[in-house]
């Protein structure tokens, strides 16, 4: 059970700052490997002629798929793939992280053969009581993934809760 | 078929879909997805042994609220907003039933747009994952 959380001015001031941008890669093999782990069985996201035959350019990301992000040993995280550190850290100590939640919101289909530039940020933080765990720490964040054309085609806010 | 606008109306529910992902499903979802937090596939991980077991990534859960409504649409329509909260945590290989209802049916400059309540429940009956889904119909 972690002490009592406090919100420090120093994590107050990684709020509303973007991350440098990552590159997230939609690739054929990325959409099925995704569609796959979720179970999907439908083949428009597996085959091209069928992805096509819908009216898509190409095998289209499955919702809530948003590409793989590039993965650099030593700059990506290990556990969770994504940039390890692009932004202001928000320094808290606690040990467990568990998700808490999302809302994708979508402008335009995004497919095999898109790749999305990435930017988040920390939209807000704020200390929780929890009956199972005490007090947890709630990390929003927002995420923006931009395409090759400069077409912002999604942006993801989503919540992580650290205690 | 791809979902056309007359095959629905407000109060129709979604066909459900259910799921029971074990470990290996898991470990395909990680793979696919990149969340490899051991918390999903390690029981031997202190916060799994903490909470008892493993658990299943609340991101697969809201990848198969994506699916079922995916299923639905079967692309007659693409997905404008999804969103869900994980107010539960689901254990693997139990029986897991997605389904949703359409709210709203309505016509908006020339868009022809639904509002989706979907849920997660376990057989317990019990909403571990409730969530939103905003839909434009292509046609």
């Amino acid at each position: 059970m972690a002490a009592k959380i406090e919100i420090t001015p120093e994590m107050e001031a990684a709020v509303g700052v973007d991350s440098e941008p990552w590159l997230h890669e939609v690739t054929t093999t990325s959409v099925r490997a995704f569609a796959r782990g979720v179970g999907y069985r439908d083949r428009v996201y597996y085959d091209i002629k069928a992805a096509q035959a819908a009216g898509y350019r190409s095998l289209p990301c499955p919702p809530t798929y948003l590409g793989t992000p590039i993965f650099i040993p030593g700059e990506s995280n290990d556990t969770f793939s994504g940039p390890k550190q692009t932004g202001p850290a928000v320094r808290h100590g606690l040990p467990n992280v568990l998700d808490g939640g999302a809302e994708t919101e979508y402008f335009a289909d995004i497919c095999a053969g898109d790749v999305l530039e990435v930017r988040t940020r920390v939209a807000d933080l704020r200390v929780r009581e929890s009956r199972t765990t005490g007090q947890m720490l709630i990390i929003t964040s927002l995420t923006t993934c931009t395409n090759q054309d400069g077409v912002v085609v999604a942006k993801q806010r989503s919540q992580a809760l650290f205690y | 078929m791809p979902l056309a606008w007359d095959d629905f109306e407000e109060g129709d529910e979604l066909p459900v879909l259910k799921k029971a992902p074990g470990v290996t499903q898991l470990v395909k979802y990680a793979a696919g997805g990149g969340d490899f937090n051991p918390l999903h596939h390690d029981f031997a991980f202190p916060q799994a042994k903490a909470i008892g077991s493993i658990i299943i990534h609340g991101r697969f859960k809201y990848a198969a609220l994506g699916e079922l409504v995916s299923n639905w649409l079967d692309h007659g329509g693409r997905i404008v907003k999804l969103a869900c909260q994980y107010r539960g945590m689901d254990l693997p290989d139990r029986e897991l039933t997605l389904g949703g209802r359409v709210t709203r049916k309505y016509e908006q400059d020339g868009r022809r747009c639904a509002e989706l309540e979907l849920w997660v429940k376990t057989a317990e009956d019990k909403n571990t994952t409730p969530g939103s889904a905003s839909v434009e119909l292509r046609g």
